[in-house]
């Protein structure tokens, strides 16, 4: 029986087609959170902005030695990593080229014989890193697609605490920059201590200020909450590159279907075909051999045939024997 | 002539606008206003009440805490969480103050002080506006 190839295919055609369904859907979606989540990144900017112009401020007028968060160790000995990924995959290589690179980093900082520690933000971190046997001092689980300023503050506070008390000598950031909806870059940071380079002044001489309380008092109280908004800012850019990076797989994918689809329904029309024509050329050999045996007295079956009829006839017919 | 007034949270900007006085209270400095022509001035802020004065009358802002920065006739505040009196939502306030009480009748702690503090801070906030209205 023909036509089992070409069932099978058919089979295998629906099921791509639902999955291009999906992949469509999901690709529709993250084409509309890219969006959302990039006006997230540029609202959280002038923030950040603003601050930064003050701490030149302070700068300028004094402030900035002995703040804590800016304090260079003398020898770093424990080199943390915030690596930021995402919860859910289904984004190309979003999630495995940042943890590649921060694992990377980390191998490289141990060969100089630092020891490195660990912070994760997304399952997608959390489980690689548990599964090659990294330790992870803290992992941060369901934030990553739409995080808050309070999540930043919570990661950034946990961070900067232990800084402070000296576990940790170096805080380094790992996420990914959304440069465009085409471009994201994988970047490795310094968190803490805070790039001295913040502090100087650039252009030219700045105003006079009055502070209130004074200056080195207004820092202290700043400069956590810059980390913090440095840390919103990755977690921000790190959310929008993970559903541009998922709108370019699903779009392949999509894409990937469609090419299946058409290839597929060649391969089964091909089969179709095939099955019709052996079907046709069985009748017309059948016919053929049929409208043969009537015109051709020389076919053995037919003769006998006929002759058993001739015979028969006369039998049932006395009259004609004479 | 007029200030330029931007109330700015790390997720959005959440007031842009023009007033002619602006009044907050800065930590350990008490209550300071600003009025076109102000010299530059930096400070921290307390968790206080903070009064936009503009022509169509006076908007009251909860701040919790941030910092202020005035420069060029423009009063930028940066704060975590700063809330206009007209998007407070009073019934919430009013639960956050009762749990935080609460927390402080069964211990002293100092996160439930702050609580208390925000809860209050917005209630005035609203209160007034509510008064006037």
């Amino acid at each position: 029986m023909a036509g089992g190839k070409e069932r099978a295919l058919r089979r295998r055609i629906r099921s791509i087609q639902s999955t291009k369904k999906i992949t469509k859907a999901m690709e529709l979606i993250a084409a509309s959170r890219i969006a959302k989540a990039q006006q997230r990144v540029a609202a959280a900017r002038p923030y950040s902005e603003r601050i930064t112009e003050v701490i030149r401020n302070l700068a300028a007028a004094g402030a900035g030695e002995g703040s804590p968060l800016l304090a260079e160790r003398d020898r770093v000995e424990t080199v943390a990593y915030v690596v930021v990924a995402g919860d859910r995959g289904l984004s190309g290589a979003y999630n495995s080229s940042v943890i590649r690179a921060a694992e990377r980093s980390m191998l490289h900082q141990r060969e100089q014989g630092r020891r490195t520690r660990l912070v994760t933000v997304g399952k997608k971190a959390q489980s690689y890193f548990r599964f090659r046997g990294w330790e992870i001092d803290e992992a941060y689980v369901g934030i990553s697609d739409n995080p808050s300023y309070e999540d930043a503050r919570i990661i950034a506070d946990y961070v900067t605490t232990r800084f402070e008390q000296g576990e940790y000598d170096r805080v380094e950031l790992a996420y990914t920059q959304f440069l465009s909806v085409g471009t994201q870059r994988v970047t490795i940071r310094r968190f803490v201590p805070l790039d001295a380079s913040l502090l100087e002044t650039g252009d030219g001489p700045t105003a006079d200020y009055e502070f209130e309380p004074a200056p080195q008092q207004i820092l202290d109280r700043l400069l956590p909450r810059y980390a913090e908004a440095r840390l919103y800012a990755a977690l921000l850019e790190g959310a929008a590159s993970f559903f541009a990076a998922q709108q370019r797989a699903m779009k392949s994918a999509t894409d990937n279907a469609e090419e299946l689809i058409v290839k597929y329904s060649r391969e089964m029309n091909r089969a179709r075909q095939d099955a019709i024509t052996t079907e046709i050329m069985e009748i017309v050999g059948g016919a053929e051999a049929l409208r043969q045996a009537q015109s051709d007295r020389t076919d053995l079956l037919v003769d006998h045939v006929l002759m058993a009829a001739d015979v028969l006839t006369n039998e049932l017919n006395p009259l004609s024997r004479s | 002539m007029a200030l330029r007034v931007e109330l700015v949270s790390p997720e959005r900007i959440l007031y842009s606008g023009e007033a002619e006085m602006v009044v907050v209270r800065t930590l350990g400095g008490g209550e300071i206003a600003f009025m076109p022509g102000h010299a530059p001035f930096v400070g921290a802020l307390a968790i206080a009440t903070a009064t936009l004065r503009t022509p169509q009358g006076d908007e009251l802002v909860a701040v919790h805490g941030g910092f202020v920065e005035v420069s060029n006739d423009t009063v930028t505040i940066l704060s975590d969480v700063a809330e206009l009196a007209s998007q407070i939502d009073v019934e919430r306030a009013q639960r956050a103050k009762e749990r935080a009480e609460e927390r402080l009748r069964a211990a002293r702690d100092a996160e439930a002080e702050a609580a208390l503090r925000r809860a209050l801070i917005r209630l005035q906030t609203a209160g007034n506006l509510a008064a006037v209205s």
